[in-house]
């Protein structure tokens, strides 16, 4: 196997077992990024110095013997609205064209403490704005399974790069499915977790309400390593959680037994029934009209065979969730007009010419903020301007807090719900670039989860017609523990 | 919706058919929208935020920062003077 195609897991016993260096590691995977990212173009810029720097510091690291991290002297890709400091920092639009980033997120802290090596940073929707990376003001990124097809987006850089082995994991974020769908559309692992669970220090900022940081990886155990490393309260975010942080209230399934079932399977023992205890809820409303048939077709398999894992199957109702998106489109643009007057050509950032005050935010902002950003923008001007904030705002607020109440009420039955992550596969670039609504209809799975600040998996169950399908795994709050364990079972034993 | 005065307020400065557009696709989404008007929301308490968390703090303290990233603070400003970042005059 060539070097780049490694797991996290693989990768580290490698490492500590001698086998090959970080630098040989992050050699391969700087070729193959020179080899095949014209095509791809996952990558905005190449971090080739500061990897190879760290490379070499986790190479000290390791010979040194110290009991290092489990991600020291690993290749990963940044989304580049995740700042890495003294690098360029341009969420994907021309606003940012050179700003570089004057410090580390949070998260990148911590990965460099844990020793990680830093590739480089990758495409993204301008602002994480857009659901296929065709809104980049960089060019789109292309899905490797096939060229002329979206990735997904808003992380369709970093769910490439890991597809295409020109990264060994990445970082995304995900707003209303920005982490969940491009790894669907990419045949990758990728975990949203509990709102509160990553801090968004850093994380150049769309929705505050629903945005975090997640990763996107080969297999769901890659994903548990990457998240137990980013995860943790932070004085920077008032809206980080401790890292214990469990579910609060009291469920009939103990993940307890699904750890046992993990080891046993790790073991060699074959489980007749890993998943006996465990009840799943699939919710009709994500099986009604607009799904694709062979999606469909597939990820009911893939419940079948969860329920030949020993699980019990119990459909159950989301009544609010045809209003989910239209409330997402209330909540997102409202937030992302405040959160987008800091781009005014003062303090950083391109900055037009003009005579005076004014007419610098009006060219700048006019003239190099994207099609999609001056949409929401706008939209969320209007939605919270003077007469109107109680009629928007205030009532997707409200709508809101009844989508988050169908979940609970739903986990009172189930442990976890499973469901398509997507309606459809990739679809061709441009194909939905002249209608806003039907690439926000991408995400009408994924938004929900995001509004009830809920944890949610999606991972690879199948192909069709050679695109890859994604199931999506939901836990309660805090719950990433079941779904990881669910996710990597499902992993194990669907094989 | 008055076109030209929410592009004012978001200062974003568009030309006439650019407005345009933008006007028929935000009242497409906005048609879009009405659909939670259907939703019965009485006595249903906002969700303001992603979790439960209320008046987190933390102490005021000044961090004592090296040179090298103020530099890099000023060197991403557009305009700059000495140590200053350069704008134009707020009121006439």
């Amino acid at each position: 196997m060539n070097l780049n195609e490694l797991t996290i897991k693989q990768a580290s016993e490698g490492l500590r077992k001698k086998e090959f260096s970080s630098v040989e590691l992050t050699e391969a995977v700087l070729n193959v990024i020179k080899d095949k990212d014209k095509d791809i173009n996952a990558f905005l810029s190449v971090t080739e110095d500061l990897a190879m720097k760290q490379a070499r510091e986790a190479d000290k690291l390791i010979a040194d013997g110290e009991e290092g991290n489990l991600l020291a002297g690993i290749p990963v890709a940044i989304k580049d609205c995740i700042m890495v400091e003294g690098e360029k920092c341009t969420a994907g639009s021309k606003i940012l064209e050179n700003y570089v980033a004057p410090y580390d997120a949070t998260v990148i802290k911590k990965l460099k403490k844990a020793g990680a090596v830093i590739m480089g940073k990758t495409n993204l929707d301008e602002f994480a704005m857009g659901a296929s990376t065709e809104n980049s003001a960089y060019g789109p990124t292309k899905n490797p399974y096939d060229l002329e097809r979206v990735p997904g987006g808003t992380s369709g850089g970093s769910a490439a790069a890991v597809a295409a082995n020109e990264a060994i994991y990445a970082l995304g974020s995900d707003t209303g499915g920005s982490i969940r769908q491009p790894a669907g559309f990419c045949g990758v692992v990728g975990l949203k977790p509990t709102y509160g669970r990553v801090s968004r220090y850093g994380l150049i900022a769309m929705t505050s309400s629903l945005d975090q940081i997640g990763p996107l990886t080969k297999t769901v155990e890659d994903a548990e390593f990457a998240l137990e490393a980013i995860s943790g309260i932070d004085g920077f975010d008032s809206t980080s959680v401790s890292k214990d942080r469990k579910p609060d209230y009291s469920k009939r399934f103990e993940s307890v037994f699904l750890e046992k079932a993990i080891k046993e399977a790790d073991g060699g023992n074959s489980f007749s029934s890993p998943l006996k205890g465990l009840k799943i809820g699939v919710p009709d409303e994500y099986f009604a009209e607009g799904i694709e048939k062979k999606v469909e077709e597939l990820v009911r398999a893939a419940i079948l065979k969860l329920e030949e894992m020993g699980a019990e199957i119990i459909s159950v109702n989301l009544p609010h969730s045809k209003y989910a998106l239209p409330c997402y489109y209330i909540i997102v643009p409202s937030e992302i007009s405040s959160n987008m007057a800091r781009y005014d050509g003062i303090k950083y950032g391109v900055s037009a010419e003009a005579d005076n005050l004014l007419d610098i935010y009006l060219k700048t902002r006019g003239g190099y903020l994207g099609k999609e950003v001056r949409r929401r923008a706008m939209l969320g001007t209007y939605a919270l301007s003077a007469g109107y904030y109680d009629a928007y705002y205030l009532r997707a607020q409200k709508v809101r807090a009844l989508v988050k109440r169908d979940f609970e009420r739903a986990f009172e039955q189930v442990d976890v719900l499973v469901a398509p992550t997507s309606p459809t596969t990739a679809f061709k670039l441009g194909e939905r670039m002249e209608d806003p609504l039907k690439m926000y209809l991408a995400d009408i799975y994924t938004c929900p989860i995001n509004l009830a600040a809920l944890p949610s998996l999606s991972m690879p169950c199948g192909f069709a017609d050679g695109l890859p399908v994604g199931l999506q795994i939901i836990g309660r709050h805090w719950d990433e523990a079941t779904i990881l364990g669910v996710g990597k079972i499902y992993e194990k034993y669907s094989n | 919706m008055d076109i030209d005065h929410i592009a004012k307020l978001a200062r974003i400065g568009l030309k006439e058919e650019e407005l345009k557009k933008l006007e028929g696709e935000l009242s497409a989404i906005l048609d879009f929208i009405e659909k939670l008007k259907e939703v019965d929301i009485e006595n249903v308490k906002p969700m303001t935020g992603g979790t439960d968390l209320a008046n987190i703090m933390r102490e005021d303290e000044v961090i004592p920062r090296d040179d090298k990233q103020r530099q890099r603070i000023l060197a991403n400003a557009p305009k700059r003077k000495d140590d200053y970042i350069e704008v134009k005059a707020v009121f006439e």
